[in-house]
C-alpha cells in the first residue's frame, strides 16, 4: 500500500502512526502504573507484616497499628459469590426467555429494559437499599428471626448476628441484583451466537422446544455464559459504593448472618478520610493492590473460559 | 419450564422496577427550583426550611465530566484506531490486554491511582483530580467502542480510498471515521453514562464541597479546588442523618436516573438510524 503513496503522504501517514502509537501507550501506561504504584504503596505494609501475614491477619485495627487484611478479603469473597449464586438462575432464565421463547417484540422490550438496568448508576440502588430495603429485612425478616431463636434457640443467636439490617445479606441481595443484567446481557448473547443449524438439527430429531434447549442450544453457549458468569463475579467484586452503604463495615471476621463486615472496596472508601498516619493510607492501598490482583485474575480467568469453551475457538 | 423461565424473568425484572419507582416517587417533592439554583450549604438549612438544593453538585458534575471526556476521547480513540486499522503494529497485543484489563478493573481502583498520582504529591484534593479518575474509566470503554464500530466498516471503503492513491491516515480519517461515527459516538455516549454514574472514585479525588464557589460560572473554580459531583453528593446525603437530605437524595437519584436514560436513548437512537 504504501509504495503507492507519494513523499508527503509518507510523511503524513508516519506522523499519524506515531501520534496513534503515543495514544496507545499511554492506555498501557496507565495499567502498568496502576499495578506500579499500588504496588509500590503496598511495599510497606507488606514488609512490615509480610506477605502471607497481611494477607492472613484477621486484625485490622488502625488505633494498634496493626494490619490484616483477611477479613475484608473474606467478606468480598462471600458477598461476591453468594450475589452471583443468587443470581445466575434468573438471569440465565431471563437470557433464555429473551433469545429463545419470546417474540421479537417481547425480546426488544426485555432487552431494553435489561440493558438500561445495567446502566442504574449503584448509588441510585444504594440509596434504595439503606432507606427502603434494609430497614423493611430488619423489621420483617432479621428481627423476628433474632428473636425468636433468642427464646427457641438460644444457642443459635452467636452466628446469627445483631440484626441492625446493615450487614451482609442486605448487602449480597443488592449486589445480586446489580450484577443480574450484566451476567444476562452476556448469555443472551452467547445463546444468540448459536448457530441455527444446532437447532434445527435438535428439531429435525424431534426433540421437544425444551430438549433443544438443552441438547443443542445450552450447551454450545455454556463457554460464553460461564465467560460472562465470570465477568459477573469480577464486577462484584470491584462494586464500591452500594456494598459500602449497606453492609455495616465492620472489620472483624464475617461469621454472622445478619451481622456487619466489610469488603476490600468498601473499606477502602469508608477508612480513606480517617486514614491520617501512613501506614494506614498504605494498608488501605496494598487492600486495593490486592483487590487488582484479585481483579486481574478473574478477568484473564473469563477470557481463558471464552477461549477454551467457545465452539470454533479452540485453536485460537 | 416455560413457567419457571418467566417466573425467574419476574425475579429479575421486578425488584429493580421497583428501585425506579421507589427513587421517582420519593425524590419528586424536594425537585423544585431550589434544587437546581441554590447549593447545599449545612443540615440546618434543610431543616429549617431555607432554600437549599443541589447547585454545586449539578455544576461540578458538568465540569468534571466533561473535562474527563475531553481528556478521553481523543486518547481512547486513538487507541481504538491503533486496535482496529493497524492490525499488524508490534504495540497491538500488549494493548489490547492492557485496554481490557484497565476494562475490567474496579472503578475504585482508578480512583486509588490517581490520588497516589496527582492528589497525594499535590497535596490536595480537586476536581481536576476527579476528571482525571472518570478519565480513566471512560478511557478503555470508548477504546473498544472504537474498535468495534471501525471493524464493522466494510475493507472495501478502505480499498477504495487507498486505490485513489490517498495516504492510509487520510483514508482513516476522511472514508472510515465518518461511516463508524454512529457507533463511535455511541460508545462515547456509554461510557459518559458509566462515569456519570460512578461516586467511589471521586470520594478519593474530588472530595465533595457543600457549597458553590464564589464565581460560579468558572471551571476552574470547580477543578483547582474539592468539587463535588451528583454521584458523590448522593452517597453523602443517603449516610447522613438527616430526613430532609433524605429527600434530596432522592431527588438527586431522579436526575442522575434521568441522566442516564437519556443517554441511552439517544445512543440507541444512533445505532438504528445508522443500521
Amino acid at each position: 500500500m504504501r509504495s503507492l503513496a507519494n513523499k508527503g503522504s509518507r510523511f503524513g501517514d508516519t506522523a499519524f502512526l506515531t501520534l496513534l502509537t503515543v495514544l496507545g501507550l499511554v492506555v498501557v501506561g496507565l495499567g502498568v502504573l496502576m499495578a506500579w504504584t499500588l504496588g509500590k504503596e503496598a511495599a510497606d505494609p507488606l514488609s512490615r507484616f509480610g506477605l502471607f501475614g497481611f494477607l492472613t491477619g484477621t486484625k485490622w485495627d488502625p488505633v494498634s497499628g496493626v494490619f490484616g487484611a483477611w477479613p475484608v478479603i473474606l467478606g468480598t469473597l462471600i458477598t461476591s459469590s453468594a450475589a452471583l449464586l443468587l443470581s445466575f438462575l434468573p438471569a440465565i432464565g431471563l437470557a433464555i426467555l429473551s433469545a429463545e421463547y419470546a417474540p421479537r417484540w417481547l425480546a426488544t422490550g426485555i432487552d431494553y429494559v435489561v440493558d438500561l438496568l445495567a446502566a442504574i448508576p449503584s448509588v441510585v440502588l444504594g440509596i434504595w437499599g439503606i432507606l427502603v430495603l434494609a430497614p423493611a429485612l430488619r423489621d420483617n425478616v432479621y428481627r423476628p428471626i433474632y428473636l425468636w431463636a433468642t427464646e427457641n434457640a438460644p444457642g443459635q443467636a452467636a452466628w446469627l448476628g445483631n440484626p441492625t439490617g446493615y450487614g451482609l445479606i442486605t448487602a449480597t441481595l443488592v449486589l445480586a441484583l446489580m450484577i443480574v443484567p450484566y451476567t444476562t446481557a452476556l448469555a443472551r448473547d452467547a445463546i444468540r451466537l448459536v448457530p441455527s443449524e444446532q437447532r434445527e438439527a435438535a428439531w429435525g430429531l424431534g426433540a421437544t422446544r425444551w430438549e433443544v434447549l438443552r441438547v443443542a442450544v445450552l450447551p454450545y453457549a455454556r463457554g460464553g455464559i460461564t465467560a460472562g458468569a465470570v465477568l459477573s463475579f469480577g464486577r462484584a467484586l470491584g462494586e464500591t459504593i452500594a456494598v459500602a452503604m449497606l453492609i455495616g463495615n465492620s472489620v472483624r471476621l464475617p461469621l454472622t448472618l445478619f451481622g456487619p463486615a466489610s469488603t476490600m472496596p468498601s473499606i477502602i472508601v469508608n477508612e480513606f478520610r480517617e486514614a491520617v498516619d501512613n501506614l494506614h493510607l498504605n494498608s488501605l492501598l496494598a487492600v486495593g493492590f490486592f483487590l487488582f490482583i484479585i481483579s486481574l485474575i478473574v478477568n484473564l480467568a473469563a477470557a481463558w473460559v471464552q477461549r477454551r469453551l467457545v465452539p470454533g475457538n479452540e485453536g485460537s | 419450564m416455560l413457567g419457571l423461565i418467566i417466573l425467574a424473568s419476574l425475579v429479575v425484572l421486578v425488584p429493580l422496577l421497583i428501585v425506579i419507582w421507589y427513587v421517582v416517587s420519593q425524590g419528586v417533592s424536594a425537585l423544585n427550583g431550589d434544587f437546581f439554583t441554590k447549593d447545599l450549604g449545612g443540615p440546618t438549612r434543610a431543616q429549617f426550611g431555607q432554600p437549599t438544593g443541589m447547585a454545586q453538585a449539578i455544576a461540578g458534575t458538568f465540569f468534571i465530566d466533561l473535562t474527563a471526556l475531553l481528556m478521553a476521547v481523543p486518547v481512547g480513540v486513538g487507541a481504538g484506531l491503533m486496535l482496529a486499522e493497524y492490525k499488524e503494529h508490534p504495540l497491538n497485543p500488549l494493548l489490547r490486554v492492557m485496554n481490557d484489563t484497565l476494562n475490567g478493573m474496579p472503578a475504585i481502583l482508578k480512583g486509588l491511582l490517581i490520588f497516589t498520582l496527582v492528589v497525594r504529591p499535590t497535596g490536595t484534593f480537586s476536581g481536576f483530580a476527579g476528571a482525571l479518575a472518570l478519565g480513566v474509566v471512560m478511557l478503555p470503554i470508548i477504546a473498544r467502542a472504537t474498535e468495534g464500530a471501525l471493524s464493522l466498516v466494510p475493507w472495501s471503503i478502505r480499498e477504495a480510498g487507498l486505490a485513489l492513491g490517498l495516504p492510509r491516515w487520510r483514508v482513516i480519517l476522511a472514508a472510515v471515521l465518518p461511516v463508524a461515527r454512529p457507533g463511535l459516538v455511541t460508545g462515547v455516549l456509554i461510557a459518559f453514562a458509566r462515569a456519570a454514574g460512578e461516586a467511589a472514585p471521586l470520594l478519593l479525588t474530588s472530595l465533595g464541597n457543600n457549597f458553590l464557589p464564589r464565581d460560579p460560572w468558572n471551571p476552574l473554580e470547580y477543578l483547582t479546588k474539592a468539587a463535588d459531583t451528583l454521584p458523590q453528593r448522593l452517597y453523602a446525603l443517603a449516610v447522613s442523618p438527616y430526613k430532609q437530605w433524605h429527600a434530596m437524595g432522592w431527588a438527586a437519584g431522579i436526575v442522575l436516573l434521568a441522566l442516564v436514560i437519556v443517554v441511552f436513548f439517544v445512543g440507541r437512537l444512533l445505532t438504528r438510524k445508522a443500521h
